[in-house]
């Protein structure tokens, strides 16, 4: 085990070097002058120069990018021009808000997605299963940022029942948290509800027509017993797999769905820098969110050889 | 070649004929498949159909019916310069249409490229997988919003940005399905009577690893839809006034509370499409290669 860690860890250094290349490279692909371009039209020489030198566009390149690799390793992603401030700490300021939306997504998704894909497995090819079913490909089709207005337009304007926008921390009211957390995080699981349901039944058929599952059923075990303690707990291993790569979609899908729900977060942090071109913030948010990713699933191959003893990796 | 060989590869040949002699009869009885057939040719026909069943220009500005409500001239209502949404909607297809083909085509073209480049040629493959892996690390949509916000907004930036984000993920399909049919006898078989590598990567082994390319760009189609509308819900796709689905939605946001019907629409819309998208993808699967199968019935 610990051999196939280091082998893990390993294996994502080549990942992280391609990562802070394309980090790094971005910038090249600005059409023209990249400093004119973040100054925008009306900007005057003086002050596209010092834009320019802000971010070292004047040196070489191989200079450029010595500075670059020694801002990283020393843990600095860059000075934001519009903020004017370190962008490690403008993100550090808003990931609380960014990880408990992707986290009440995730919670969202798993709990749903596997109770409907259990659901469906069990009462395999009835109204039940074609509904549970349904509702899982309709979650694959919808527009999360969509569905989120029409929640807006239901819940907070139409019902009055929740907030349109804005986030409270849960530190400063529990019911506040979860009454501004509601509709982005069902928002933002809803797309991986459907995935994750449709694997759980996927696997839960399968894991129904082993013969240990038939053993227990011989046995007399009551049918919850059955499903519950041996026939779900195989059927973790392909929703753990996936898990690593829904991360990954719930960490770009929060830049949208912190937009729609005005929430002060990584994602609306990028967004406006995209779209205000702050390259500093642009790159470190990329840098970020792809690290995040990496370490995930690492973390999501290494439950996976717990959860799995079939699988040897020493 | 030993007779073995000839007559394996034959017999193979053989099957294949007989299963592509039969694909249209069996994808025609799968219900999914026709159910996504029927919904994405509806919404093909609206965008190939536009000029002709749009009922008013799509940027026709007519402020005197502002936010007006659905009524009988305005089926969809209309938006803040006055503009019938169903129009825009049926014109916002062309776009969303044009550039999911687009995208398709281009991963089609250098996934392929790519994933068969390291799937067949060994020494390419580490090289090219890790670069791969580290294009898949950032979140898809993140890197298409970051590209196209760098590239500047455009439909052709808005195509490329999307290929870089899912043409790796295309690239490690081909290349999963190139590493078995590499190892085929009938591979080996035309390696040992001469032929070329290149000859042998289009002839044999990339015609037989098609089924699950078909599949993937199906499932990329429905994302590029998607993905375009993100991009253009944040204004980094199409710009204005040009109508997309996305960008019909951005701008009805803002009077959500006054004329919901502005967001609502396009918003089916783009559900109607991918879902027919999903289930075209989903009956092919079913249908082409029944191991990737995930039982939706």
């Amino acid at each position: 085990m610990l051999r196939y860690l280091v082998y893990r860890l390993l294996s994502a250094i080549p990942v992280l070097i391609v990562v802070s290349l394309v980090t790094f490279l971005i910038i090249f692909l600005v059409p023209g002058d990249p400093a004119a371009e973040i100054a925008g039209p009306g900007a005057s020489g003086d002050e596209i120069r010092r834009i320019r030198d802000s971010l070292g566009l004047n040196r070489p390149f191989h200079e450029q990018m010595i500075s670059y690799y020694t801002r990283l390793s020393q843990g600095d992603l860059g000075r934001s021009i519009l903020l004017n401030r370190g962008v490690t700490e403008a993100m550090i300021e808003r990931a609380p808000v960014t990880l408990s939306l992707a986290a009440a997504g995730l919670f969202m998704a798993i709990f749903v997605g596997m109770t409907l894909g259990v659901i469906a497995a069990v009462r395999q090819n009835t109204l039940t299963d074609q509904a549970a079913m349904s509702f899982a490909l309709f979650g694959l089709s919808i527009p999360d940022f969509w569905f989120g207005l029409v929640m807006i337009y239901i819940f907070a304007v139409w019902l009055g029942w929740l907030p349109t926008g804005g986030f409270i921390p849960i530190e400063q009211s529990f019911t506040g948290w979860l009454r501004s957390m509601a509709m982005p995080a069902l928002a933002l699981g809803l797309t991986q509800t459907g995935l994750i349901a449709r694997i759980t039944r996927a696997t839960m058929l399968e894991v129904l027509r082993q013969d240990y599952v038939r053993t227990a059923r011989a046995k007399g075990m009551p049918e919850w017993v059955v499903i519950g303690r041996h026939a779900l707990a195989n059927t973790l291993i392909p929703v753990v797999t996936v898990i690593g790569l829904i991360v990954g979609i719930l960490l770009g899908g929060s830049l949208v769905i912190e937009q729609v729900f005005s929430l002060p977060g990584v994602g609306r942090l990028i967004i406006g820098a995209i779209l205000r071109r702050d390259f500093p913030v642009i790159q470190g948010g990329l840098l970020l969110t792809a690290s995040i990713f990496v370490m995930v699933n690492i973390c999501v191959d290494i439950a996976y050889a717990y959860l799995d003893p079939r699988v040897r990796y020493d | 070649m030993t007779d073995a060989t000839v007559n394996e590869a034959r017999f193979r040949l053989f099957l294949d004929r007989v299963r592509r002699s039969t694909l249209p009869r069996r994808l025609y009885k799968h219900r999914l498949f026709m159910t996504g057939l029927i919904l994405f040719a509806i919404v093909l026909a609206m965008a190939f159909l536009a000029p002709l069943i749009a009922p008013h220009a799509p940027n026709q500005n007519n402020f005197r019916y502002r936010l007006g409500e659905p009524n009988a001239t305005h089926w969809l209502g209309t938006d803040n310069f006055g503009r019938d949404v169903l129009s825009r909607v049926i014109y916002g297809s062309q776009v969303s249409l044009r550039i999911g083909f687009l995208v398709v085509v281009m991963n089609a073209v250098f996934g392929t490229l790519i994933g068969a480049s390291a799937g067949y040629f060994r020494r390419l493959d580490n090289p090219i997988m890790r670069v791969m892996d580290g294009l898949m690390a950032f979140p898809a949509i993140l890197l298409a919003i970051a590209l196209a916000a760098t590239l500047g907004p455009s439909e052709f930036n808005a195509v490329l940005a999307l290929t870089v984000a899912y043409a790796p993920r295309t690239a490690r399909i081909v290349r999963a399905s190139v590493l078995v049919v590499r190892e085929m006898d009938y591979v080996q078989a035309a390696l040992a009577s001469g032929a070329g590598h290149i000859r042998i990567l289009f002839r044999h082994v990339l015609v037989n690893s098609m089924a699950p390319l078909l599949v993937q760009l199906t499932f990329i189609f429905a994302v590029a839809v998607l993905a375009e509308a993100v991009l253009s819900f944040i204004g980094v796709g199409p710009p204005p006034p040009t109508p997309t689905w996305g960008n019909i939605i951005s701008e009805g946001r803002n009077y959500i509370r006054e004329a919901p019907w502005i967001s609502l629409f396009p918003g089916i819309a783009i559900a109607f499409t991918v879902l027919g998208l999903n289930l075209l993808g989903d009956g092919l699967r079913d249908v082409l290669d029944p191991r990737m199968k995930v039982e939706t019935r």
